[in-house]
């Protein structure tokens, strides 16, 4: 299931839409992914505040849409794009990769609530294939 | 048997009692078979799917999906026994339509995307959480007679 010419053409022109909320749309996800699937806090516990639109949820938030743009300019090569980050996650973060599909599905929630009409199902598609191959380059170096 | 706290009965009470259903029926349905296209597996009888402006034209899925979401309705009422409330669908959903109870999952979160785009900031991290814990024992409930 990888992205068509057809999918990269939709995110990016997706993505130049809603890009200008990147860290609302952080927020948001995040917020509702700690809120909706508790187990996902235990990679928090050294904040001090993990309630909905918190601080230090407003600001991973914002530094995770950061990475998501990154994806988005390197959609040709994501992997490529995101080797750094696939180190970071895979040697310090460690992050259980089932938690990706998670935090996209919530992203996924965030667009449909703020952009009704333009997250139509065709964008809904190039987005969840977009985001579970952003999902894929950061698993990589896993094992 | 399922617990259900008092927002989240009264949550549920609350977006079936207000949803359009003939809107978001067959929004959730066509999202599905855009989405996730192999669900077209089941419909190879509904003519024109070969694109989604014709999905989301098309009647009989736009007819379907009303179906389907009334079919919601039953665990709407019982929210306290879904598991027996849905046996028999269950059992037809595996017997008869042969539907890989999968596509369930698939089509709860269509619907939870499209329910979320029509109640937008409405639509909280607490109403999500009640949302998707009722989809989930419904999901749950119909996979349940699949031997």
């Amino acid at each position: 299931m990888s992205l068509t010419a057809k999918d990269k053409k939709m995110v990016k022109a997706f993505w130049a839409k809603v890009s200008g909320k990147a860290e609302d749309i952080g927020c948001d996800a995040l917020s509702r992914m700690l809120v909706v699937y508790p187990q996902t806090k235990t990679y928090f516990s050294h904040w001090k505040d993990l309630s909905p639109g918190s601080a230090p949820v407003r600001k991973h938030g914002g530094t995770i849409m950061g990475g998501i743009s990154l994806a988005v300019a390197s959609i040709d090569d994501i992997s490529a794009g995101l080797l750094s980050l696939s180190e970071l996650h895979a040697f310090q973060l460690r992050i259980d990769p089932a938690n990706f599909k998670i935090l996209s599905h919530n992203i996924l929630v965030v667009l449909a609530v703020l952009f009704p009409n333009d997250f139509n199902p065709e964008a809904h598609v190039a987005m969840d294939k977009f985001l579970a191959a952003v999902g894929r380059a950061l698993s990589e170096k896993y094992r | 048997m399922v617990g259900w706290t008092d927002f989240e009965r009264a949550t549920i009470q609350s977006i079936f009692s207000k949803m359009n259903y003939d809107d978001v029926g067959p929004a959730a349905l066509s999202r599905c078979l855009v989405v996730y296209p192999w669900t077209q597996r089941y419909f190879g009888n509904f003519g024109n799917l070969y694109n989604a402006a014709a999905i989301q034209g098309n009647p009989m899925v736009a007819a379907h999906g009303k179906t389907v979401l009334h079919g919601l309705d039953r665990a709407v009422k019982n929210m306290d026994d879904i598991k027996a409330t849905y046996a028999e669908l269950s059992v037809l959903h595996s017997e008869k339509l042969r539907v890989d109870p999968d596509n369930f999952r698939l089509l709860a979160d269509c619907l939870t995307i499209v329910v979320a785009a029509r109640m937008g900031a409405a639509f909280t991290a607490d109403v999500q959480g009640a949302f998707q814990k009722f989809l989930a024992v419904v999901v749950s409930s119909l996979g349940k007679q699949y031997h």
